[in-house]
């Protein structure tokens, strides 16, 4: 059941150590889902999916170390279906440049920061991807660019021949800004990635979460 | 709903602007005024720099006319950091805002921590593909701010003191305006947009959502973590720190070291900002702050959050 708010329907987390995680937390609300801000590692246990939003990258490499948090997390985006956005997926890549730092390493993928310039050479484009529904409206910010991807990542929309939305297993990409967008089709496929791991038994725990954590109540 | 979806206008241009507001929710801005100082915030998790020539507690310390910092200054910290870089223009003064705009800097801010260039007029934002931010001490002039196409409001405290005291009274005061609206009826918001001083159009938007169409920060006077973490629980969705950082008192920089420390608490207390626990770990952490001027004993005519109508 995609849309389901049912009390089995999976929770999505979306990591809000900073950026427009609230609006992550907003698009999965518009399409039923459940969601949960993670902040601890505690937190990462209760949730069967995970957002990485958009952002400052080192902002969030710099809170992750300090919090004991890269490792769990690490260990988590092998597994378990994660979406990142921008600077999640400059987060995700094996590689990232201009500079290069540190990252998950996940998504076999290079990427360049802030690759399309500064903040005045942001933009709005309309583009063709492989989801149904024609074409989707992207929102370019400060922007990261995929400049090489391994075989096994399959390439579902382009800018000017570079990736901009991938996939490799349980990892989804984009290096634009779905979340500010009102079209919640890339939303709706990462609940449906979710949903079918856990069809195939990749849940990694029992439904055991208390009735307090999943809430839309704590944005 | 997100904001950028309530933005009065929905042009693409304003969405981008807002857009680049929204990924610097959950953050500190730091005020540098090198490259180091840059190199700093940024290891430290700032989520971007504001390139100045003087922090506020140097400028209200030494006087004279506060301008737009040099070309080369900018330039320089433009090329050392990877976060997002902000500069200041003087209020009304939109060719200060031409330049920084040509200049490539992410966001302009038009502070009154600068020498205002005109009595009577901002800067027409929507002239622009920079995003602006602008100060506000109550909803009216965050409005009136919001129309001529402010991308994100900060609260004004007082900057370069170190008391957080109008930090916090302006953000309660925009919290208080907004409640207020939502339980007004309809010929009363009329009547609100005039004593706000703010077209109706944006006053009705609050009413309906509670909040401001723009992301709200805020800035002046926070010097401590707890400082961050008490505008956060106020409602400010990241924080602005000046001479907080950087500074031992008005005219004496802190160390490299002890900087970098309370640069990477403050940040931390803005994450965690609901979290006890670690608030007193990064107030542990955090060694000294600077030491400050209490608004209260300063005089009405000294203070830069009067300025801006």
């Amino acid at each position: 059941m995609p849309h389901s708010t049912h009390a089995t329907s999976p929770i999505i987390g979306v990591l809000a150590l900073q950026g427009d995680y609230a609006s992550h937390a907003q698009a999965l609300q518009d399409i039923g889902a459940r969601s949960l801000l993670v902040r601890t590692k505690e937190d990462l246990a209760h949730v069967g999916g995970l957002i990485l939003p958009g952002g400052e990258s080192t902002t969030f490499l710099k809170l992750l170390a300090r919090e004991a948090l890269f490792e769990p997390l690490q260990q988590f985006v092998q597994m378990r279906p994660t979406f990142g956005t921008c600077a999640g997926c400059i987060l995700l890549a094996k590689k990232v440049c201009n500079p290069e730092q540190q990252s998950l390493g996940v998504l076999d993928a290079t990427v360049e920061r802030n690759a399309y310039g500064r903040q005045i050479d942001s933009e709005i484009l309309t583009e063709e991807t492989s989801l149904p529904g024609g074409p989707l409206e992207m929102v370019f910010i400060r922007a990261p660019r995929i400049v090489e991807v391994g075989d096994r990542v399959e390439v579902l929309a382009r800018r000017d021949g570079a990736p901009i939305l991938v996939r490799e297993r349980n990892v989804l990409a984009a290096t634009f800004h779905p979340e500010l967008s009102e079209d919640r089709r890339i939303h709706r496929y990462f609940i449906q990635m979710v949903e079918e791991m856990e069809n195939k038994g990749h849940r990694a725990q029992p439904k055991q979460t208390p009735a307090t954590k999943p809430t839309q109540a704590n944005l | 709903m997100t904001d950028h979806k309530n933005n009065g206008s929905g042009s693409h241009e304003l969405r981008l602007k807002v857009g680049l507001a929204e990924m610097l929710k959950g953050g500190v801005i730091m005020d540098v005024t090198d490259a180091q100082q840059a190199e700093i915030a940024e290891k430290a998790g700032a989520v971007a720099v504001m390139a100045l020539e003087r922090v506020p507690a140097q400028i209200r310390a030494e006087g004279g006319v506060a301008r737009m910092a040099s070309i080369k200054k900018i330039k320089e910290i433009m090329s050392v950091a990877s976060i997002p870089v902000m500069a200041k223009c003087r209020i009304g003064h939109f060719v200060e805002a031409q330049v920084l705009q040509e200049l490539g800097v992410d966001f302009i801010d038009e502070s009154e921590v600068l020498t205002p260039a005109d009595e009577l007029h901002h800067v027409d934002k929507h002239a622009f593909k920079t995003p602006f931010v602008c100060g506000a001490r109550d909803l009216g002039e965050a409005l009136r701010r919001i129309a001529e196409g402010a991308a994100m409001i900060r609260t004004k405290g007082e900057a370069g003191t170190g008391d957080v005291v109008h930090a916090v009274k302006h953000l309660r005061q925009i919290v208080k305006d907004m409640r207020q609206l939502t339980v007004m009826s309809e010929e009363e918001l009329y009547a609100a947009a005039k004593e706000h001083r703010a077209p109706y159009e944006l006053v009705r938007m609050v009413a309906k959502s509670g909040k401001l169409p723009v992301p709200n920060f805020s800035a002046g006077g926070i010097a401590t973590p707890a400082d961050a973490a008490l505008v956060r629980q106020l409602g400010a969705e990241a924080v602005f720190v000046g001479s907080g950082i950087f500074m031992s008192d008005s005219q004496t920089f802190a160390p490299a070291k002890e900087a970098e420390i309370r640069a990477r608490a403050i940040v931390r207390a803005t994450t965690f900002f609901d979290d006890p626990k670690i608030l007193a770990e990064a107030s542990e952490e955090c060694t000294g702050a600077m030491k400050g001027l209490a608004i209260a004993a300063m005089d009405a005519s000294s203070m830069m959050q009067t300025r801006g109508w």
